[in-house]
């Protein structure tokens, strides 16, 4: 009874301490609303499945149908509206909204406050073991607040849009149960205030991720993305792992407030043990964030319904390698190489997906490749300690990969629905099939034409204030001047493949003829409200979500409209106490920012180069698609030569592994079993059985059940007895 | 006197023992067994003397044994023979793996 009156001191205590006038309203509740969304939505999801089981064995009994009727009375068992139905209609975004409200209230409240040093809040002694003591705390400041509006607000719409795009699916109250989920242990992630409280986190949305890849698990491809997504993934926690030991023997400690204080006077600039930890926090990153060489899996999660690729797979936990770099900005600061590592790989990351992205024909392969791109962005940017740029262009992103992937699932919906009325088994989400789209969907088709301006970059949607901003930030940093140039012409060029398969993707999409069918033309439709709305949303925000941090010599530019756009570097300024460290670390080793691009130029200059590039690439590729006959995927097939061969292969990375990796674990794997385990082991233990049997059989023989026998044998050995004790 | 005393009781041991081993018959193995029993019943009464009266004591916790074994040992015959019409224990071999 003692223990929970000590933590609450302790917290006050900890308020106290930080003495900036932030009192955080209710916070473990923003973390609690999800996970009881999760429970309640749990326990009618278990209803619901034993239900519809039931229903199916019926069904499965009245009439011993072919596989593909089956199906369609699946559809029909899931769809009357029972309360299981209904209700996680009503919890999952309703807990949602309730903890993007509390959110938005300490929101506000840190806004009116000057925080300087982190809120942490600890609830109970997690593990007090011997040297290591860990807290179940968690940390309220700036990173990890915007991080929560992202996640609570965008998970809010997302919500709210699955409500209208999953309603007909059996799974219903499943889904919103995982999705529920996902967002408490997402919130874990953000919120933690040492190591191990964000790896609980981590690994939770990991596993989110993993049930919601895999949620039509009736189908084996889906089910084995989900597979895929999960062992990539734990490639890369080795990483996190290892950084987290090594901070530990290092610092003593696992809280971020006593590490990043110590790290400075602790450890060595550029020396070995931080280039280590920053590495293998680099490999963690890498993993989450699908980056080269553990991207892998995030193209293949996309068998995941669309609002989860949406969700996690786009603007929530993808991003979280962009948050631990951030967050760890002081370690990456003191360790240069580390630093341009993450750099590095970003850039290449960038500059591979975005090649990739130009060949897809499914439109969500797009769209992944597209987030692969972005997110190496984002790891340039933190990597060349542009740490607010990188989480503006986290922030950014969510908003405008969130609502293409939105759209995409309303496209697809309708896709769906089309094809289905008529029983037409084309892909609804290959490019190809559609066309013309824009006639039956003009809303879905204006917001992601808005979406689709945002990511290329152009004046004034979101995407060109953040990413021009990383590619700035590239080009003038130091101290590997030559590399960083290099990686600033990846940037570019990323940029310009970034107009284009974008411009390419909507034209296919959206523009032409339609290439759907005759039939299937009139069931095309424009999603319901609980869609759409959440697109709008996210339209503005994809909109206005750029101005937020814009530098005040852009401000007073062409781009800021003469001075005119109400906030400067807001973002930059905000997160000045959490980066502060690491800009000073920065400032003291390597000098100020150059503020000249490689090959010479203002950002001004290069903001009307680059919006101009853009806007030509964007204009030069619907003219080109456009004017190109497009046929349907059954009559066009796959590209069978050249490098579109290649790019639609995906340069053969899956096949390279496969043969580099997963077939000599696969042989192992068959060794192990066939003769260590089969032949060693089973055959060690199988002996010893043989033996004691023929032990047993030999001793047998003397029970003969002749009590003559027995008497004699007695008397042997009684007699033998008396001679030893004799002699 | 301790010696032909020890000498009977060792020639009653062994004209006993011979008997369990030789003979078939379940009722002479019984008391060839009776006879082994009061064989060293006899040497113990014989060291007594010398030893202690211990000896004496153990000689009336065996016949007790004895009587209680005679009689359970009885009961059990006496079920076989109204089985089998015989006590050569050489028909009794069921009792095996």
């Amino acid at each position: 009874m003692t223990e929970p009156a000590r933590t609450t001191t302790e917290a006050l205590a900890a308020t106290a301490q930080a003495g900036s006038g932030f009192d955080p309203v209710l916070p473990g509740i923003i973390l609690l609303l999800p996970l009881l969304g999760f429970l309640l939505n749990g326990i009618l999801a278990l209803v619901a499945g034993s239900r519809s089981a039931t229903a199916l064995r019926l069904a499965a009994l009245a009439e011993p149908d072919s596989e593909e009727e089956r199906v369609d009375h699946q559809h029909e068992v899931g769809a009357p509206k029972r309360a299981t139905h209904t209700l996680p209609t009503w919890i999952g975004p309703g807990v949602m909204l309730l903890a993007f409200l509390l959110t938005a209230a300490n929101f506000l409240r840190m806004l009116g406050a000057d925080l300087h040093d982190a809120v942490v809040i600890s609830y109970w002694s997690w593990m007090p073991t011997g040297a290591l003591s860990v807290d179940a705390a968690i940390q309220l400041d700036q990173l990890s607040m915007i991080m929560m509006m992202v996640i609570t607000g965008v998970g809010f719409l997302i919500h709210v849009f699955s409500v209208g795009y999953m309603k007909e699916d059996p799974g219903y109250p499943r889904y919103f149960a995982y999705l529920n989920l996902f967002v408490f242990f997402m919130l874990v992630l953000v919120t933690g205030a040492n190591f191990p409280v964000m790896f609980v986190g981590w690994e939770g949305v990991g596993l989110c991720s993993y049930l919601l890849i895999g949620f039509w698990f009736q189908d084996r491809e889906k089910a084995d993305a989900g597979k895929k997504a999960f062992i990539v993934n734990r490639i890369g926690d080795v990483g996190l792992l290892m950084a987290m030991f090594i901070l530990f023997s290092t610092f003593g400690t696992l809280n971020y407030g006593e590490i990043f204080a110590a790290a400075p006077t602790t450890l060595v600039y550029g020396g070995g043990v931080v280039t280590a930890i920053t590495l293998f926090l680099l490999l963690g990153a890498a993993g989450k964030s699908a980056q080269i060489p553990l991207y892998v899996w995030l193209p293949d999660a996309m068998a995941g319904p669309t609002p989860v690729s949406a969700l996690i797979h786009a603007a929530t936990m993808v991003t979280a390698g962009v948050y631990l770099v951030a967050r760890a900005s002081v370690l990456f600061a003191l360790a240069p190489v580390g630093a341009a590592a993450v750099a590095t790989i970003g850039a290449l990351t960038a500059l591979f997906a975005a090649t990739i992205a130009l060949k897809q024909y499914d439109i969500k392969k797009v769209l992944a490749y597209s987030t692969v791109s972005q997110l190496g962005f984002m790891f340039m940017g933190v990597g060349v300690g542009a740490y607010a740029a990188g989480v503006f262009h986290l922030m950014t992103h969510a908003f405008f990969k969130a609502l293409l992937f939105l759209g995409a699932g309303a496209v697809i919906h309708s896709m769906h629905h089309a094809l289905h009325a008529t029983h037409k088994d084309w892909d609804a989400q290959d490019m190809r099939n559609m066309g013309g789209l824009r006639r039956p969907m003009k809303w879905t088709w204006i917001f992601m034409w808005i979406a689709t301006l945002a990511i290329a970059g152009i004046w004034p949607f979101a995407g060109f204030f953040s990413k021009d901003e990383i590619i700035w930030y590239v080009g003038t940093s130091a101290p590997f001047g030559p590399l960083y140039a290099v990686l600033w012409g990846m940037a570019v060029v990323t940029a310009l493949l970034t107009a284009f398969y974008m411009t390419r993707m909507m034209i296919l999409t959206f523009h032409g003829p339609n290439r759907t069918g005759e039939a299937e033309r009139k069931h095309l439709h424009e999603a319901p409200l609980t869609m759409t709305i959440p697109l709008g949303v996210l339209a503005i925000l994809s909109i206005f979500g750029g101005w937020i941090n814009v530098p005040e010599s852009v401000r007073n530019s062409f781009f800021g409209g003469f001075g005119l756009l109400p906030m400067s570097e807001w973002l930059h300024d905000w997160l000045l106490p959490v980066t502060a460290a690491a800009d000073a670390i920065r400032l003291e080793q390597m000098g100020a920012y150059a503020y000249q691009s490689p090959i010479g130029g203002s950002h001004v200059t290069w903001g009307f180069i680059a919006t101009g590039l853009a806007l030509a690439v964007v204009i030069v590729a619907s003219r080109l698609f456009l004017s190109r006959d497009v046929k349907t995927a059954l009559e066009e097939g796959e590209p069978t030569s050249g490098i579109g061969k290649l790019l639609y292969n995906k340069w053969y990375v899956d096949e390279f592994y496969d043969r580099i990796i997963v077939q000599p674990v696969i042989g192992i794997s068959r060794f192990s079993w066939r003769v260590v385990d089969r032949v060693l082991i089973d055959g060690t233990v199988n002996a010893v059985g043989a033996v004691s049997r023929g032990a047993g059989w030999f001793g047998s023989l003397f029970q003969t059940g002749q009590l003559n026998t027995y008497a004699f044998i007695l008397a042997l050995g009684a007699l033998a007895l008396l001679g030893v004790l004799i002699l | 006197m301790l010696v032909e005393a020890l000498v009977l009781s060792a020639i009653l041991f062994v004209i006993g023992t011979a008997g369990v081993l030789i003979r078939r018959n379940a009722i002479i193995m019984f008391l060839c067994i009776e006879l082994m029993l009061n064989a060293v019943n006899l040497s113990f009464v014989a060291l007594s003397r010398y030893l202690g009266i211990e000896g004496q004591l153990y000689v009336f916790f065996v016949m007790t044994v004895a009587a209680a074994e005679a009689a359970v040992g009885l009961a059990i015959i006496i079920a076989i023979f109204r089985h089998y019409e015989t006590v050569n224990v050489d028909n009794f071999n069921l009792l095996k793996w």
